[in-house]
């Protein structure tokens, strides 16, 4: 197969798009990298998340909510392609408040990010003690939750499902994946793309640079600039339990075969994927001031990911102008964005170009403003 | 026990495992000057080969048990009196660089620091997946052992075992004096096995005595009656909630079904790799073994510095390798130390370089003659390769043909090796599927990455964990 | 499945297990002392709820896990009994206790 588009990157924010790419009928290759490289994608939490989204880019916080909006019928599409069950629940999310204080400040936050949005009907409410242990009657709350914000439109999925039914949709629409096929270099030739790999060369009209912590390398040769940097996310996840959390906590939720998983820290620590023990003392910490029986659980496993950070902490999505064909999107909301990506960006790259509503999420946000 | 410094928090040297190796290395550092601490997950020294040696020693059964077991006798003794601080019943579940180390106690996590360690967690045996292995009552050979050992219990019906290697013989030898009865014997070693291992047998000729211990072995237990069926290649457990019969084929086409209670199984040791995993230190594929061991230098320090791995972890070789194993390990750290001059440290170095020399000159025969069975890797695709998260191989191999992703891409979209053991019974399986699928050699193929914690832990013991303290 | 070779004698404590009250040996591991149980089983899985007994002995398998005195998942082949030890035979998922 002679592709019309090479994505890079076969973590979430990549295989969305190539997935969205090959249902519109492009002949998509996937490349991937190494099985140790860092991986954001194998990291994630798994919030589908809206609540408390975009203060300060009220374009993100459009965005965002529009990918939740096609979520649901994105993950049916999904599910009905690969007979992979996600398991997205859309239910509502909680963050839950500490404190007198901490309830007024999030309410505040809260009102803040609603009155950015102007018009619309209320998603979101806050919930006092009592009303949440409605909501809750298993979980045991410690006696500092004050009570929490409630988004409406909040869910979860099972990330690597996710991500497994990405690759494995993608196959089933005829498009290709090559595992450990890193990307050396790229070079124009003629109007095509090649691709330096170790030991092959590959060539497409069209690609698309979504190799997390790896873009900024890659896209400088195409005249994309991205200015990305790496934060470690640290997240614990515990054995299985009978269900207790119905709904999912930021921060902490109980997935569908009952691990719970608690996190995530912020780490500004380079490229060093590896844990701390005091980051699982932490998490631990917090995990058992807002239900403290799970202290006595047990941890099975704590891992750490590396996002893709950009220095505002939003997207970048942009297409090359020294070199057209050439795209560029990363992000550190790779589950939530899916249906975005899969569904609007993928139609924009198959249509050849971003349109206008993308521009807010174009790099040059970055630059230093030029002296008059 | 010595418990000079049982306040300490910090040790020179911190030793896992009091195994032989452990234990070797625990006298030789204290000898030298260093202050020790071992932390065990038994609750008493002699690992898994002298397991309960103090107790048993204080029984009849410790003639029962052979001379090998006996010689732990000394071993526990010499080590409970050498001075280290000694904390069984420790579950090591993490260790970061500088070093300090995590463990649980009494229901209690705390951290320990040290400027060296010593891993001697030995070995566990390879596992063997095929289909019903995850039945009560399919257990491996060294379980019973431990059983025997420990608990003084034997099968309560005539027991069938399926394996090859040294330990299912030690054990049958064992289980009939203890009075125990044995249903039959399916021998899996290979035929024409022997041809290509009788070539390593010239330098295995120094453990003559261990040739013939052996072959006495094979012999009694020919005499004592029960059926012995060679070549079985393939097995498969059956029963409703418990295992109630079992199938076999050997290599002629020989097959049949058995009414079975406990089965044990047994296809080798392989050396326990997850400290050292988790510590970063590299490894390689060893070829004879079948399975990765750490990169050593002579001295058996990892390519990670003041680590070392010694024991069978390092390389499946036995009490009698560990031993020597432990001393150089101790001796190098303790020379890296301070404690000890170079060149004395060379000097009695070479001797036990010697001895390990001659400890491990069978092996490579052992290795050859009980090299395991290519079904061992290729289970049929309704087994359970993962027994933690119940994954079967079929899964594996259909998700492994999907654009060749490597271990970790695997356990992502299967969750293989997401469970407690952490691919400590899936790992070597897994890595065999996916270098079938994808037409890769196995040495290629690579491993989980290994995560904390190492061995379970509470988020409330966490939580409670004591602020960083200094080191001393 | 396993019996013991020898009486206990004065070495002999009390174990519950399920809330039944057994004979064990002081020293010897839960893992063994579930293997002498007429059940065989000592745990279903969290996974599908399967029947599953101590395999390996060494506390590499996981198979051994239990409640001991209310605290759960523990692994029974490291643990020795005590006199007046409460074991419980864990099912399926845990329960998060209140």
């Amino acid at each position: 197969m002679r592709p019309d588009i090479i994505v890079i990157g076969g973590g979430t924010v990549g295989a969305a798009i190539a997935y969205g790419l090959a249902r519109r009928a492009e002949k998509v290759l996937l490349l991937d990298g190494e099985d140790g490289d860092f991986r954001a994608a194998r990291a994630n939490f798994g919030l589908v998340w809206l609540q408390g989204k975009g203060l300060g880019m009220p374009a993100y916080q459009a965005l965002t909510r529009h990918s939740i909006a096609l979520w649901r019928a994105f993950s049916d599409g999904l599910e009905a392609e690969t007979g992979t069950d996600l398991c997205y629940e859309q239910n509502g999310g909680l963050v839950f408040c500490l404190g007198e204080d901490g309830f007024e400040k999030r309410r505040l936050e809260m009102m803040r990010l609603h009155n950015q949005r102007g018009a619309g009907e209320p998603d979101w409410e806050m919930l006092d003690r009592q009303a949440l242990e409605r909501l809750l009657p298993k979980a045991g709350l410690g006696p500092d939750v004050s009570g929490a914000s409630f988004g409406r439109h909040d869910g979860h999925t099972n990330p690597l499902r996710l991500l497994a039914a990405l690759h494995g949709g993608l196959l089933r629409l005829g498009g290709g994946i090559r595992h450990r096929s890193r990307v050396e270099r790229i070079e124009k030739a003629g109007a095509d793309f090649r691709l330096v790999l170790a030991g092959e060369t590959l060539s497409a009209p069209r690609i698309v640079i979504a190799a997390g912590l790896g873009s900024a390398e890659l896209g400088r040769q195409v005249g994309l600039d991205v200015p990305v940097h790496p934060e470690r996310g640290q997240v614990l996840v515990t054995e299985r339990l009978a269900p207790f959390l119905p709904l999912p906590v930021s921060g902490l939720r109980q997935t569908t075969e009952g691990t719970v998983m608690i996190g995530a820290t912020k780490d500004r620590v380079g490229l060093d994927a590896s844990t701390t023990t005091e980051a699982a003392a932490g998490l631990s910490r917090k995990t058992v001031r807002l239900i403290p029986a799970l202290a006595h659980v047990g941890l099975v496993r704590q891992w750490a990911g590396l996002r893709i950070m950009t220095p505002d902490s939003y997207p970048i999505y942009a297409q090359s102008e020294s070199h057209p064909g050439a795209f560029v999107a990363l992000c550190h909301s790779g589950v939530t964005l899916a249906a975005f990506h899969a569904e609007i960006l993928a139609g924009a790259i198959a249509a050849g170009s971003l349109p206008e509503n993308f521009s807010p999420f174009h790099q040059r946000r970055f630059d230093v403003p030029q002296a008059a | 026990m010595s418990n000079e410094h049982s306040d300490l928090s910090h040790t020179d040297l911190l030793i896992v495992g009091a195994g032989p190796a452990g234990m070797a290395a625990a006298v030789t550092a204290r000898r030298h000057g260093l202050s020790v601490r071992v932390v065990d997950d038994q609750p008493a020294p002699g690992g898994q080969i002298w397991r309960a040696v103090e107790t048993v020693a204080a029984t009849p059964r410790l003639a029962r048990l052979g001379e090998a077991y006996r010689a732990g006798v000394d071993r526990a003794a010499a080590f409970r009196a050498c001075g280290a601080l000694y904390e069984p019943q420790a579950q090591l579940w993490q260790i970061e660089p500088g070093f300090r180390a995590f463990l649980t106690r009494e229901g209690r996590a705390r951290s320990v620091t040290a400027e060296a360690i010593i891993l001697a967690t030995g070995a566990q045996e390879r596992p063997v997946p095929f289909p019903g292995w995850t039945l009560p009552g399919v257990l491996t050979v060294g379980a019973a052992q431990i059983l025997l050992k420990t608990a003084d219990s034997v099968p309560d019906k005539p027991v069938w075992i399926a394996g090859c290697g040294p330990l299912p013989l030690l054990y049958m030898t064992q289980l009939l004096a203890a009075g125990g009865r044995i249903a039959g014997f399916l021998d899996t070693t290979p035929r024409g096995r022997l041809g290509p291992a009788l070539r390593h047998l010239p330098q295995g000729i120094a453990r003559f005595g261990d040739l013939l211990k052996g072959l006495s072995w094979s012999l009694a237990l020919k005499r004592a009656g029960f059926p012995i069926i060679r070549h079985v290649a393939e097995l498969r457990a059956d029963g409703d909630g418990r295992l109630e019969s079992l199938r076999y084929r050997s290599q002629d086409g020989r097959e049949a079904q058995v009414a079975a209670e406990v089965l044990l199984v047994h296809e080798g040791v392989v050396p326990n790799i997850h400290a050292a995993l988790a510590l970063g230190c590299a490894m390689q594929w060893n070829a004879g073994q079948h399975c990765q061991v750490p990169v050593l230098d002579a001295w058996g320090e990892t390519t990670q510095a003041k680590i070392f791995v010694a024991g069978d972890g390092a390389g499946i070789g036995g009490a009698e390798a560990a031993e020597p194993r432990g001393r150089l390990a101790a001796l190098r750290a303790a020379s890296k130390l301070g404690k000890l001059d170079e060149g004395a440290a060379e000097t009695t170095a070479r001797t036990e370089r010697a001895t390990l020399a001659r400890a491990l000159a069978l092996r490579p025969f052992l290795d050859a003659l009980y090299a395991p069975r290519p079904q061992v890797f290729a289970p049929a695709d309704e087994t359970l390769v993962c027994r933690c998260e119940e994954v079967t191989a079929g899964e594996l191999r259909s998700r492994a043909a999907q654009g060749r992703p490597g271990p970790n891409q695997l356990k992502a979209f299967t969750r293989a090796g997401m469970g407690p053991c952490q691919g400590r019974q899936c790992g070597y399986t897994m890595a065999h599927i996916v270098a079938a699928v994808q037409g890769r050699p196995v040495e290629q193929v690579g491993f989980y990455r290994i995560r904390p914690p190492l061995k379970p832990v509470t988020l409330g013991e966490l939580a409670s964990l004591d602020e960083r303290e200094p080191a001393a | 499945m396993f019996r013991k070779l020898h009486d206990p004698g004065p070495a002999t404590v009390t174990v519950h297990i399920d809330g039944r009250p057994v004979r064990a040996e002081a020293g010897e591991s839960i893992a063994a002392l579930l293997l002498r149980q007429p059940e065989g089983w000592s745990r279903t899985t969290p996974v599908s709820e399967s029947r599953r007994a101590p395999y390996c002995m060494m506390g590499v398998c996981f198979e051994c896990l239990v409640e001991v005195d209310g605290q759960g998942s523990v692994q029974g082949c490291l643990t020795p009994v005590q006199d007046g030890m409460s074991v419980t035979r864990q099912q399926g998922r845990r329960s998060l206790s209140a």
